[in-house]
C-alpha cells in the first residue's frame, strides 16, 4: 500500500483544474494588478472575476470580500482590525473556547499588551456554546465577538446562526473563522449573520498562501499592517492574481462536490467510527456524531499518548495528527479537548484522522489492521492504562 | 541525534548495517525557561540543530521525529543540578540526563513506537562480558572516550542500546560523514552544558532561583586555620578546588577546601589541603562487576578509578560497604575530590561500575 493521507485538515493537495486554472496567471498574465498599462488591466480583470465569483459562493458583494495570505492573516486582520478600531471606546472581547490559535493569540496580545480585558465563550462536551451564555457576557465595552463555525479538531460545526440572533439587538460585531467549514458545509453569511468571516484555500484543495476576509459593508477596521492602498486600503500588497483565481476555482469545483462528497465522506467516516469502537476498547469520538464536519474523525484512545501512536503509524506509513498541526510536538492535550471538559487521560490519546477525496475504504482497512495492534501494544507499556484496568 | 557529526555517522552506520532506522531528537528544554537565546545559537537542541537532523535523515532516508522530553528534563535534571549546588556539591548533569532520561524516557517512547533498540554516537563499546553481564567498554579514540558519563546505564537499557562508533577514531567519523555529504561533517564539538546557553551556571542559579522567588544565603569565607577572609554570597557559587572568583586577597593561590552548607561558609586553603586518598561512593550502580558477586563489608577489588570527567584513572582498592555504596581507597593522594561528582571503576577499559562521591 503506499502512503495514506488522513490528514486532510492540515493541508491538502491542489485540485489538478486549479493548478491548470492558476498557471496562465503565472507566466502571461503576470502583470501587478495595480498597473496601469495593459498587463496591470488584464490581471485587474482575472482578480476581480475571482472575487466576484468568490463572493457570490458565500454570499456578499464584492465589495465585501478581500484577499489575503490565508486564514491565518484573516483572523488577525479581523481581530486586531475590528479591536484596534475601536479601541479608545471599547475594550472586551469575547471568543470561543476552541478557538484556532490564529484568533486565540492576536486575542492575547490584546488582553496582555493592548489593554483588552478577554472573556472566554466555554462550550459544552460536544463542542457547543449556548446563545444565553454569550448574551450574558455581553457589555457595552464590547467590541468583538469571535467564534469558529467549523473545529478543526473535532468538526464540531457551531450554530452560529443562533448565537448571531441571539445577540444582533445589542449591536457587538461578530467574527466566524470558517476555514474549516468552507466549501465543506454551506456557508452563507447572511445566513450565519456575520459580520466578518475568514477562509483560505489550502484546506479545500488549493494552494497555501491564499485566503480571504468577508468585511460586511459598513465595518471598520484598521489595518494590520501598511505599505499601500490596495484593497481599499485594508489590505496593502501586490495582489497575488493567479491565488486569487485559484481560490475562485477552488470554491467552484467545492460546490459542485459537495453533495457528492459529503456523502461519500459520511459513509466512509462512519464506517471507520462503527469499525474502530468495535475493534477496539476504550475508544471515544470526540464531538458530537451529527453537526460535524463529516471528514473529521477524532478519537481517543484511554490511557496512552497520541504521539506515540501518531508516530507508530506514521512508520506504517498513515498520516494523521495529534492535537491540531500547528501544537504537535507537545505532550499538552490540546485546549479545545480541554475546553470539552474531556479527562487529560483521554485528552492525550487523542488522534485527528481526517479523511479527503482521495480516501478509500480500502485504506480505511488497511487503518484498521494496523491501528489495534499499536494500541494494544501501547497499553501494554502504559502504566497508567493497566492501573486504571485494575 | 543531537544535530551533531557524531550521532549523524552512527544512524547512518547502523542504516548500512541494515536496521530500520529511525532518527529523534530529544527536546530537553525551551528558550524561554533557560535564558538562552533563539536566534543566536546553534548548540545542541536549537533549532538550527534540529534542521541539521532533519538534512541527514532525509539523506540517508529515515523518518525523523523531535520528541518533547522537557517535563521529565526539567524535574530529573534540571531540578537536580540546583538543588545540587544549594546542598553543597557540584552535579553532573549529562550523568542525570543519562541515567534518568536519555536511558529511560527517551528508551521507553523508542520501545512504544515499535523499536528494538536505541543508538547513540558515543564513542564507546556496548557488549555483554563473561557470565552475560551487559557493560561498557571505552572506544578506541581514547581522547572522545565518554564512557564516565555512562555509568548509571542499568542491565535492562544496555541490553537494548547500539553505540556503532566504538571502534573508530574522531577523524575517521568526519571523513565518513564528509564521503556521504553529510552537513554535519565539520560541526564543531558541543562540550557545555546543553540547557546553560553562556556557559555561565552562577547566572543560570541566580535566574533560576529568582524566577522562583529563593535567595541564597550570604556567608563567610575562611581559612583552614580559622582566619575570616572575607564574605560570599552563596555557597552554591562554589566547586571543591575553585581558585577564581573567590573574591579575597591573599599572599598565595587559595582554593576552595570544602563548602559547609548548614553554616553557610566556605572553606579555603593551599593547594596541599586539597589532597585526599578515601571517599566515599553511595548510589553506585554496578555494571560489568556482577554485584551478586560482591561481598558486602569485606575484601576489596582494585581497580582504575575516575573522579572527574577529565581525570586520569588512578589506582584504588574498592570497598563495597552496602549493595550501593563503597569506601575507595586510592593508592596515591587525589586533589579536589569533591562530592556531588562521579566516581566510576575500570578495569583496564572495561567499566565495573560508578556513583555519586559522597
Amino acid at each position: 500500500m503506499d502512503r495514506i493521507y488522513l490528514d486532510h485538515n492540515a493541508t491538502t493537495p491542489v485540485d489538478p483544474e486549479v493548478v491548470q486554472a492558476m498557471l496562465p496567471h503565472l507566466a502571461e498574465g503576470f502583470g501587478n494588478a495595480s498597473s496601469a498599462h495593459s498587463f496591470g488591466r488584464e490581471a485587474k480583470v482575472a482578480l476581480e472575476n475571482a472575487r466576484e465569483q468568490i463572493a457570490a459562493f458565500i454570499g456578499c458583494e464584492p465589495s465585501e470580500f478581500y484577499f489575503t495570505s490565508g486564514g491565518t492573516e484573516s483572523d488577525n486582520m479581523a481581530v486586531q482590525g475590528v479591536a484596534r478600531n475601536l479601541s479608545s471606546r471599547k475594550n472586551h472581547l469575547i471568543i470561543g473556547a476552541t478557538e484556532h490559535h490564529a484568533v486565540l493569540e492576536p486575542a492575547e496580545y490584546l488582553a496582555n499588551r493592548g489593554g483588552f480585558q478577554l472573556d472566554v465563550l466555554p462550550v459544552d462536551s460536544d463542542g457547543f456554546a449556548s446563545p444565553e451564555r454569550l448574551a450574558s457576557l455581553i457589555t457595552d465595552k464590547t467590541a468583538l465577538i469571535s467564534v469558529m463555525h467549523g473545529n478543526n479538531e473535532t468538526g464540531t460545526i457551531q450554530d452560529i446562526a443562533a448565537l448571531t440572533h441571539a445577540v444582533r439587538e445589542k449591536g457587538v460585531l461578530f467574527h466566524t473563522d470558517a476555514v474549516q467549514s468552507v466549501g465543506k458545509v454551506k456557508v452563507n453569511v447572511k445566513d450565519l449573520g456575520v459580520d466578518l468571516l475568514s477562509l483560505t484555500a489550502h484546506k479545500i484543495y488549493g494552494p497555501k498562501g491564499i485566503g480571504g476576509l468577508f468585511i460586511r459593508q459598513g465595518v471598520k477596521l484598521a489595518p494590520v499592517f501598511y505599505g499601500g492602498s490596495h484593497e481599499k486600503k485594508r489590505r496593502p500588497g501586490t495582489e497575488n492574481v493567479a491565488g486569487a483565481v485559484a481560490l475562485a476555482k477552488t470554491l467552484e469545483i467545492a460546490g459542485r462536490r459537495l453533495e457528492p462528497d459529503t456523502k461519500m465522506l459520511r459513509e466512509l467516516s462512519d464506517y471507520f467510527i462503527d469499525k474502530v469502537t468495535t475493534l477496539i476498547p476504550d475508544v471515544a469520538l470526540n464531538g458530537p456524531r451529527d453537526r460535524r464536519v463529516p471528514q473529521t474523525v477524532n478519537l481517543s484512545f484511554s490511557g496512552i499518548e497520541g504521539e506515540s501512536i501518531l508516530l507508530s503509524l506514521d512508520m506504517e506509513g498513515i498520516a494523521c495528527s495529534s492535537g491540531s498541526a500547528c501544537t504537535s510536538g507537545t505532550t499538552e492535550p490540546s485546549h479545545v479537548l480541554v475546553a470539552m471538559n474531556k479527562p487529560k487521560v483521554e485528552a492525550q490519546g487523542a488522534i485527528r484522522f481526517s479523511l479527503g477525496r482521495s480516501t478509500t475504504k480500502e485504506q480505511l482497512d488497511y487503518v484498521l489492521e494496523k491501528l489495534p495492534p499499536v494500541v494494544e501494544r501501547l497499553r501494554a507499556m502504559s502504566p497508567v492504562y493497566q492501573k486504571a484496568k485494575s | 541525534m543531537s544535530g551533531g557529526v557524531d550521532s549523524s555517522v552512527a544512524a547512518l552506520l547502523l542504516k548500512e548495517q541494515g536496521f530500520e532506522v529511525v532518527g529523534a531528537h530529544m527536546k530537553l528544554w525551551d528558550y524561554v525557561d533557560v535564558g538562552a537565546d533563539i536566534y543566536k545559537d546553534g548548540r545542541c537542541c536549537t533549532l538550527d540543530s534540529i534542521t541539521d537532523c532533519r538534512f541527514v535523515c532525509d539523506k540517508i532516508d529515515a523518518p525523523f521525529y523531535v520528541l518533547n522530553l522537557s517535563p521529565e528534563f526539567k524535574t530529573k535534571v534540571i531540578d537536580n543540578f540546583v538543588g545540587e549546588y544549594r546542598a553543597g556539591r557540584t552535579p553532573n548533569p549529562c550523568v542525570r540526563c543519562n541515567s534518568e532520561v536519555k536511558w529511560d524516557e527517551f528508551l521507553r517512547k523508542a520501545q512504544e513506537v515499535g523499536c528494538d533498540f536505541i543508538a547513540t554516537g558515543h564513542y564507546s563499546f556496548v557488549d555483554q562480558g563473561a557470565g552475560g553481564r551487559w557493560r561498557i567498554r571505552k572506544g578506541v579514540d581514547e581522547t572522545r572516550d565518554q564512557s564516565y558519563v555512562l555509568w548509571g546505564l542499568r542491565q535492562e537499557a544496555l541490553a537494548r542500546t547500539l553505540m556503532p562508533l566504538g571502534s573508530l577514531q574522531k577523524t575517521e567519523v568526519r571523513e565518513i560523514a564528509r564521503r556521504h555529504g553529510l552537513r554535519t561533517a565539520e560541526k564543531a564539538e558541543s562540550r557545555e552544558i546543553c540547557f546553560v546557553a553562556d556557559n555561565d551556571y552562577r547566572r543560570f542559579l541566580r535566574e533560576h532561583e529568582e524566577k522562583k522567588g529563593r535567595r541564597f544565603e550570604a556567608g563567610e569565607i575562611v581559612h583552614t586555620d580559622g582566619t575570616v577572609l572575607g564574605r560570599h554570597e552563596g555557597t552554591a557559587f562554589f566547586t571543591i578546588g575553585q581558585r577564581k572568583k573567590l573574591g579575597v586577597s591573599y599572599p598565595t593561590p587559595l582554593y576552595v577546601r570544602s563548602i559547609d552548607t548548614a553554616a553557610h561558609r566556605i572553606v579555603v586553603g593551599d593547594d596541599s589541603d586539597l589532597y585526599e586518598a578515601d571517599l566515599t561512593a553511595e548510589k553506585i550502580n554496578w555494571m560489568a562487576k556482577d554485584p551478586s558477586a560482591l561481598t558486602l563489608g569485606g575484601p576489596s577489588f582494585e581497580a582504575d578509578v575516575k573522579i572527574r570527567y577529565l581525570h586520569p584513572p588512578a589506582r584504588a582498592k574498592v570497598e563495597p560497604l552496602t549493595g550501593d555504596s563503597a569506601r575507595v581507597r586510592f593508592v596515591e593522594k587525589q586533589r579536589a575530590i569533591t562530592p556531588g561528582q562521579s566516581v566510576v571503576f575500570y578495569d583496564g577499559d572495561v567499566l565495573l561500575g560508578g556513583g555519586l562521591i559522597a
